[in-house]
């Protein structure tokens, strides 16, 4: 068996898969945080609670009315966009075009309450919830066992990754966003109903956590802390891609999942300082990110 | 004052404390200071059920001890030593409480009972792991009760290599706790004549073990060991279940899991796991009987904390009864020469280190068709005798044993 480092090829091609699936996850993270933080300049602290409300709630949807799993990537990031939306409406705009730290700080405040209150009711073990007996199983493919759910995350988180940046940077609902937070008075001038397109675009970030969680559902495990270490993670990726780039968030989180498992491969200590390594020679190199625009 | 006046004042200060010294309980009061993690990774295995088993204790005390009564203030840790310290120093010098317990992280029940020597008070540990707090960590002031590392080691690692597992596969989580376990876990796999052929340091936490769990299916090992707990452990156990790990012919070795991680998991991903505890809720009828009463109150089956909690704090009560004194010496001292056979433990006692020995069990989890009901989990496949379980006094480093 050929190596390379004293790891067997066929090791190093099953870790570079995990690292594209991994990777998959960090790219619909961080595409929702670089809409909100993109479009709307909101810091969204509150990007892991969402992502932990939709697990949570994709849980609590089959445990209480026996939603299955098909309806729920639907149902639940519906769901959680609504309580996003709320956040936004009622919390949010009173605090609209004051210091990004102002957002960084209510959003955190948000997602410490509710995880607080998730903790007392459900405790911090977990719930459980089984795999769909549609993917239960997986096919050898000789360098390793690839799990059959696991190929649908990444089919499903590209799928919706793309079809995101179709819409922002390719039609005319994107170009209204764009153009809106830019210069919103101009955008009102027209016509255009801005603040809601605010409220809608923030609840929309919000649905793709959501999406990320119920994906998470089945293989991680769900509780109500499941968000707040990935998103320490996730705001790196973001920042290393550029804070104003949705593509570059994109591409900057599949990039990442392969690099962290890599480092797994090779240094397994390191694989959770790895992306803040990155980060930080990107920021000395590129401040504004691999793919970010200049501001 | 006259030179008379002062000799008199004298002498009657001190009659009054030499009085006032031994059998006597302080301020009237016995207070029970309960310090666990409320909130954080570990709030399950204690937490404020543990709370609940400490008040089920009193309760049926009958809430008084030769006339005093007892009282019982918390405090939530927060798994920080400097927070675990300075509740335990302000409980001590200024609340006048006289036990401590609950104590779950290492760390915790580490910084804690160097404040409880200082201020000769008691503490009763049920729910940390690390075998270090009765060896070179070991105080007069504390005892370990329900379990540790060494029998979790002991227990599960040997049963598995005399069972057929010969080559092992370690992943570890990377800090004190992890590294320690891979030590005591790697020396009892050699001693039974296994062979340790690969090891992985993860990070801690971790939340994705899929990489690491391909590693160790790659090296083809007979079992695959966690030193690792709480959300890694599940973790790495739900990871291990998708990738088929078990079915293709691997046993994966819990070393530290408690029943609310079982639970959290099912037996369907779980089933096969073979673990040690201290207790389990469905062991006999006395433990039967104690956890429906549990279940009434807390609407969870309890793990062996919680029944550690229970049994050690009856034993401390029973203790200040027999004796009429809180003195932390005075009480330890009885509590030391009193066997222990209850709803917690079998054949147990506390050693002169401090750490109560008592019989393990090695369990296995049981497959979804064996389980009738949600807490249905566990079948206990073997009794390890208490002399034979825990860390034998000849290797201890242990300050209070007397050989050294």
């Amino acid at each position: 068996m050929s190596m390379i480092f004293g790891v067997p090829m066929a090791v190093l091609y099953g870790q570079l898969l995990i690292g594209v699936i991994n990777g998959a996850f960090y790219a619909l993270l961080s595409l929702g945080l670089a809409v909100i933080f993109g479009l709307l300049k909101i810091i969204n602290f509150a990007h892991g609670a969402m992502y932990m409300l939709g697990a949570m709630g994709t849980v609590i949807l089959f445990d209480t009315l026996g939603v299955n799993y098909w309806v729920a990537l639907f149902l639940a990031p519906v769901l959680v966009g609504t309580v996003g939306v709320l956040i936004e409406y009622f919390l949010l705009r009173r605090i609209a075009g004051q210091d990004h730290i102002y957002s960084l700080l209510l959003t955190f405040g948000v997602a410490l309450i509710m995880q607080g209150i998730l903790t007392n009711i459900y405790g911090v073990s977990g719930l459980r919830y089984s795999m769909p007996d549609v993917f239960k199983g997986g096919v050898n493919l000789g360098f390793m066992f690839l799990p059959f759910y696991r190929a649908w995350v990444i089919v499903a988180a590209l799928i919706v990754c793309f079809g995101t940046w179709f819409m922002i940077e390719k039609t005319k609902l994107g170009a209204y966003l764009r153009a809106g937070t830019e210069d919103s008075q101009l955008m009102q001038g027209f016509g255009i109903n801005v603040p809601l397109l605010v409220s809608l675009t923030y609840g929309f970030g919000v649905m793709l956590a959501a999406f990320a969680g119920v994906l998470a559902a089945p293989i991680y495990s769900v509780t109500p802390v499941m968000g707040s270490h990935i998103l320490i993670v996730v705001f790196a990726v973001v920042v290393i891609g550029g804070l104003g780039s949705i593509g570059g968030a994109i591409i900057t989180g599949i990039l990442m999942g392969v690099v962290e498992g890599l480092t797994k491969t090779f240094y397994p200590p390191a694989s959770s300082a790895v992306i803040f390594l990155v980060m930080v020679v990107v920021l000395m190199v590129r401040p504004s990110g691999l793919f970010g625009k200049e501001a | 004052m006259t030179i008379m006046k002062k000799l008199l004042t004298t002498a009657v200060a001190s009659a009054m404390m030499v009085g006032g010294a031994q059998a006597e309980i302080s301020n009237n009061t016995v207070k029970i200071g309960y310090l666990a993690d409320m909130s954080g990774t570990y709030r399950d295995l204690s937490g404020p059920n543990g709370l609940k088993a400490l008040e089920m204790a009193v309760a049926d005390f009958g809430g008084k001890v030769n006339g005093s009564k007892i009282e019982i203030v918390t405090a939530d840790d927060r798994n920080s030593p400097d927070v675990a310290s300075s509740t335990v120093r302000r409980w001590v010098e200024n609340d006048n409480v006289d036990m401590v317990a609950g104590l779950v992280a290492s760390s915790v029940t580490i910084a804690t009972t160097k404040v409880l020597e200082e201020n000769n008070k008691l503490g009763l540990v049920n729910g940390s792991a690390a075998s270090s707090i009765t060896n070179e960590h070991c105080t007069p002031n504390h005892i370990h009760y329900a379990y540790d590392t060494y029998p979790l080691a002991n227990g599960t690692a040997g049963a598995i290599v005399k069972e057929g597992g010969k080559t092992w596969y370690i992943l570890t989580a990377d800090y004190a706790f992890g590294h320690s376990m891979e030590k005591d876990v790697t020396a009892v796999v050699e001693k039974n004549g296994g062979e340790v052929i690969g090891s992985i340091r993860h990070p801690f936490p971790t939340p994705d073990f899929s990489s690491f769990i391909l590693q160790a299916q790659a090296s083809g090992a007979d079992v695959i060991a966690l030193a690792n707990a709480g959300a890694d452990t599940t973790n790495a156990i739900t990871t291990a279940a998708e990738f088929g790990v078990t079915q293709a012919g691997q046993t994966i070795a819990g070393l530290v899991v408690f029943l609310t991680d079982v639970h959290a998991l099912g037996t369907e991903v779980a089933q096969g796991l073979q673990l040690t505890t201290g207790w389990y809720w469905d062991m006999n009828d006395e433990a039967r009987a104690w956890s429906d009463r549990f279940m009434e109150e807390t609407g969870a089956r309890p793990t062996m904390v919680h029944a550690g909690i229970y049994s050690s704090t009856i034993q401390y009560l029973n203790a200040i009864e027999k004796t009429g004194s809180d003195d932390s010496q005075i009480v330890r001292k009885q509590m030391m020469e009193t066997p222990i056979n209850d709803m917690f433990a079998t054949n147990g006692r506390i050693r002169e280190d401090g750490r109560m020995i008592h019989d393990m069990y090695l369990a296995e989890v049981k497959k979804p068709e064996e389980s009738s009901g949600e807490w249905d989990l566990y079948k206990i496949v073997r009794t390890i005798p208490a002399d034979e379980a825990f860390r034998p006094l000849a290797d201890s480093s242990c300050k209070l044993v007397s050989s050294k």
